[in-house]
C-alpha cells in the first residue's frame, strides 16, 4: 500500500521553521510527526506530557497563536510560521507569572504530570476571559484530566490569579 | 518545626512543577538509546506451539528480541514471586501476557518488527467467572495446580477464615437477620505518566535503570533474582513518579529494560502507550461479597458472618495479601460480639489484579456500609441511629482479637453530619468513641 504522502508527492522529511516561545527553531519532520513528537523528541522541550497521545486527558496542551491546542492532535506541519508557547516560556527573565505562583500557593499540583496542560488551559482562559466564574472555569478546564484531585486547588488558583489581576 | 505546623506550605518540587523544569523519566534521553516494544498474547489462553523472528530481525532497524531464555535469574516476580517475566514453558495465561520484546531504533521499526513476528498460538479455553473457575471441572488457569483456588496457607488451605466469638450463637440471640450480596468491578489506576524506564550500563559496567516504581526497594530486590545481579550492580534510581496510587507496587516495564540492556548492550526506553497501560497492568480486582448480619430490634448487632471471593486474575499480584486485609477489616467500624468471615482468591484468565489505593479494604466497605442501611431498613431504624448505636468504643474487639484504640468513627460520623447539615438528635450527639457508658 502505496503511503498517503508517496501518492502525493509530500516530501518523507520537511524543514519546518515556527517560534517556540519567542525563538525562532528548526526540526526535520516526517509528515505523521505531531507537534508533540516534534516538542519532546526533536527540541528536547518536554513539559508537554504525553499522557494519552490521543487528545484525551489534556497533558501535552500548548499554546498555538494564543490558543490551546492539544500538541498530540497537531500536526507537525501545520505549524509552519505559527507562534507555539509550552510552559517554559510562561516565566520571563527568571520570574514567575501570578498564575504559576498561584499555582504554588494553592497546590495545584501533586504528582505534577498534568500541571504543564493545566498551566497552559489557564493561560488561554484569562487571557480570553480575565474575570472568570467557577463554571467557565469548569468548563474551559475540561479537557485536562487530574489523576490527583488538585480540580479544587486549581480552580482557587486561578480564582486568585483574576482577582489579583483587577 | 513549630512555624511550619498548621500552615499551607508549597510542596518543595512545586517550583520545578509550574517551570516544566521537573524530568519524568519519559523526559530522559540517553545517546543511542533504542526503543523496546513488548509481543503480547492474543489470546486468553493458550499454548504456544511456534515463535518465529526470523521476518521480523529483518526489519531494517532491528537490533533483536529477548524471550524467557534470555533470563539470567528467576522467571518470576510479584510479591508472591508468581508472575513471569516473560511468558514460561511457553503458556500464556491472560490477553496481553508479555510473549517477548523486540529491541528497534525507534517505536515506528519496533511496532512494525512486532507485526512480522510469526506467532502460532493453540488458543485453549479461558474462564472468567469466578464461581465457574470454582467448579471441579473448570479449565485450571495454572495447569499445575490442583484447583482455581489460590493456596493461602500452604500445602492445601484455601480459605481464609477469620473468628470472633461463637457466630451460630450470636445469629440465634438476634431478632432480625438481614442478608445482602454485593459485587465491586475491575478498575484502572490511570495515572497520567504510563509505565517507562531507561535502562543503560554506565561506565563503571553498572546496569542503570531510571524507574517510576512506588515500591523502589522491594522491586530493586526482585530484579536483583531475575538479574541474577547483587543490589551493588544495579543502580535503581527513582523517586520522580508521575502518579500511581498503587498501580506502580507492582514491576510492569523495569525488568524486560533491565533484560534489553544486558542482552544487547544499548541503552533503551521501554515505555507504555496508554492503550497499553491500561490493558495490560495490574487492575484492582473484583470482589463479591455475602453478608448476613444478626441484629435485635433495639439496634444493637448480635452477630455477623461475612463470605468474600476475590478474582486475582491469572497471577497473584499483591492479592492473597489484600483479600486478608478485606476479611480483617469487611465487618466495619462496629461492635460485634460474634463474626466469623471466610474469603478466597481465586484465578481466571483476566488480567492480573493487584493493589490499588484504599488496598482491597475499601471493596468490604463498600458492602458493609450499604449492608448497614440495609439492616436499619429492616428495623425501621435511622441509619445515624444504628451507626452511632454500634460503632468502635475504645476497647472494643475486632475479627482477629486486636483491641480497638483510639476509635473516631462516631467523631467522624458527627463531623460529617455538620458538614451535610444534618441535625442529630441529642441522643447520638452526646455518645463518644471514649467509651458505650458515656453515651
Amino acid at each position: 500500500m502505496a503511503l498517503f504522502a508517496e501518492e502525493h508527492s509530500i516530501p518523507m522529511t520537511h524543514i519546518l521553521s515556527f517560534q517556540l516561545n519567542g525563538a525562532p527553531v528548526q526540526a526535520l519532520v516526517k509528515p505523521s510527526d505531531s507537534l508533540l513528537d516534534v516538542l519532546r523528541e526533536k527540541l528536547d522541550v518536554t513539559s508537554p506530557k504525553r499522557g494519552c497521545d490521543s487528545g484525551d486527558c489534556g497533558a501535552c496542551t500548548v499554546l498555538l497563536e494564543g490558543k490551546a491546542v492539544r500538541a498530540c492532535l497537531t500536526c507537525a506541519l501545520t505549524v509552519e510560521n505559527k507562534q507555539v508557547v509550552t510552559v517554559e516560556g510562561l516565566s520571563q527573565d527568571g520570574k514567575l507569572q501570578p498564575l504559576q505562583e498561584a499555582f504554588m500557593a494553592h497546590g495545584g499540583s501533586q504528582c505534577g504530570y498534568c500541571t504543564s496542560g493545566m498551566l497552559i488551559s489557564a493561560t488561554a482562559l484569562l487571557a480570553k476571559s480575565p474575570h472568570p466564574q467557577r463554571q467557565d472555569i469548569a468548563q474551559e478546564m475540561s479537557g485536562n484530566l487530574c489523576r490527583c484531585g488538585c480540580y479544587e486547588e486549581i480552580t482557587q488558583a486561578i480564582l486568585d490569579t483574576a482577582r489579583k489581576g483587577e | 518545626m513549630n512555624q511550619y505546623i498548621g500552615k499551607a506550605m508549597p510542596r518543595y518540587d512545586a517550583q520545578g512543577q509550574v517551570t516544566g523544569k521537573v524530568r519524568y523519566v519519559d523526559d530522559i534521553k540517553v545517546p543511542g538509546m533504542k526503543c523496546v516494544k513488548v509481543l503480547r498474547s492474543p489470546v486468553h489462553k493458550g499454548e504456544i506451539r511456534g515463535l518465529d523472528f526470523s521476518r521480523a530481525l529483518k526489519v531494517p532497524g532491528v537490533v533483536g528480541f529477548v524471550t524467557a531464555q534470555d533470563i539470567p535469574g528467576k522467571n518470576a516476580y510479584g510479591r508472591f514471586q508468581d508472575m513471569p517475566v516473560l511468558a514460561p514453558e511457553n503458556r500464556v495465561r491472560y490477553r496481553g501476557e508479555p510473549i517477548a520484546a523486540v529491541v528497534a531504533a525507534d517505536e515506528d521499526t519496533a511496532l512494525e518488527a512486532l507485526s512480522q513476528v510469526r506467532l502460532d498460538i493453540e488458543e485453549q479455553t479461558p474462564v472468567f467467572d469466578m464461581f465457574e473457575a470454582m467448579q471441579p471441572d473448570a479449565p485450571l488457569v495454572r495447569h499445575d495446580s490442583k484447583s482455581n483456588l489460590w493456596v493461602h496457607y500452604p500445602p492445601d488451605i484455601t480459605e481464609v477464615t477469620m473468628v470472633k466469638g461463637q457466630m451460630d450463637e450470636g445469629m440465634n440471640q438476634a431478632d432480625q437477620v438481614i442478608e445482602g450480596r454485593y459485587s465491586t468491578g475491575v478498575q484502572d489506576h490511570a495515572p497520567m505518566e504510563t509505565n517507562v524506564s531507561v535502562a543503560y550500563r554506565d561506565e563503571m559496567g553498572r546496569l542503570v535503570i531510571h524507574t517510576v516504581s512506588q515500591t523502589i526497594y522491594a522491586h530493586l530486590g526482585m530484579l536483583c533474582a531475575i538479574l541474577a545481579m547483587p543490589m551493588s550492580r544495579i543502580r535503581f534510581i527513582g523517586g520522580r513518579v508521575g502518579g500511581a496510587f498503587g498501580g506502580k507496587n507492582d514491576i510492569h516495564t523495569d525488568h524486560i529494560a533491565a533484560l534489553a540492556v544486558l542482552k544487547f548492550g544499548h541503552p533503551v526506553k521501554y515505555r507504555l502507550s496508554r492503550e497499553e497501560d491500561l490493558q495490560f497492568t495490574t487492575k484492582r480486582g473484583a470482589f463479591v461479597l455475602d453478608f448476613k448480619t444478626g441484629v435485635k430490634n433495639d439496634g444493637r448487632l448480635t452477630a455477623c458472618r461475612i463470605d468474600i471471593w476475590h478474582d486475582t486474575g491469572a497471577y497473584a499480584g499483591m492479592s492473597p495479601y489484600g483479600l486478608e486485609k478485606c476479611a480483617m477489616f469487611a465487618p466495619g467500624p462496629y461492635d460485634f460480639p460474634h463474626i466469623k468471615v471466610t474469603a478466597r482468591t481465586i484465578f481466571t484468565n483476566r488480567p492480573i489484579s493487584s493493589s490499588m489505593r484504599g488496598f482491597s479494604v475499601i471493596n468490604g466497605q463498600i458492602a458493609s456500609e450499604i449492608h448497614m442501611n440495609r439492616v436499619a431498613e429492616a428495623l425501621g431504624m435511622d441509619p445515624w441511629e444504628l451507626r452511632f448505636t454500634n460503632a468502635w468504643r475504645d476497647g472494643d474487639q475486632g475479627v482477629t482479637g486486636y483491641k480497638v484504640r483510639g476509635a473516631g468513627a462516631l467523631e467522624a460520623m458527627k463531623k460529617a453530619a455538620e458538614l451535610a447539615g444534618i441535625k442529630l438528635p441529642d441522643k447520638l450527639m452526646s455518645m463518644s468513641s471514649r467509651g458505650r457508658q458515656a453515651s
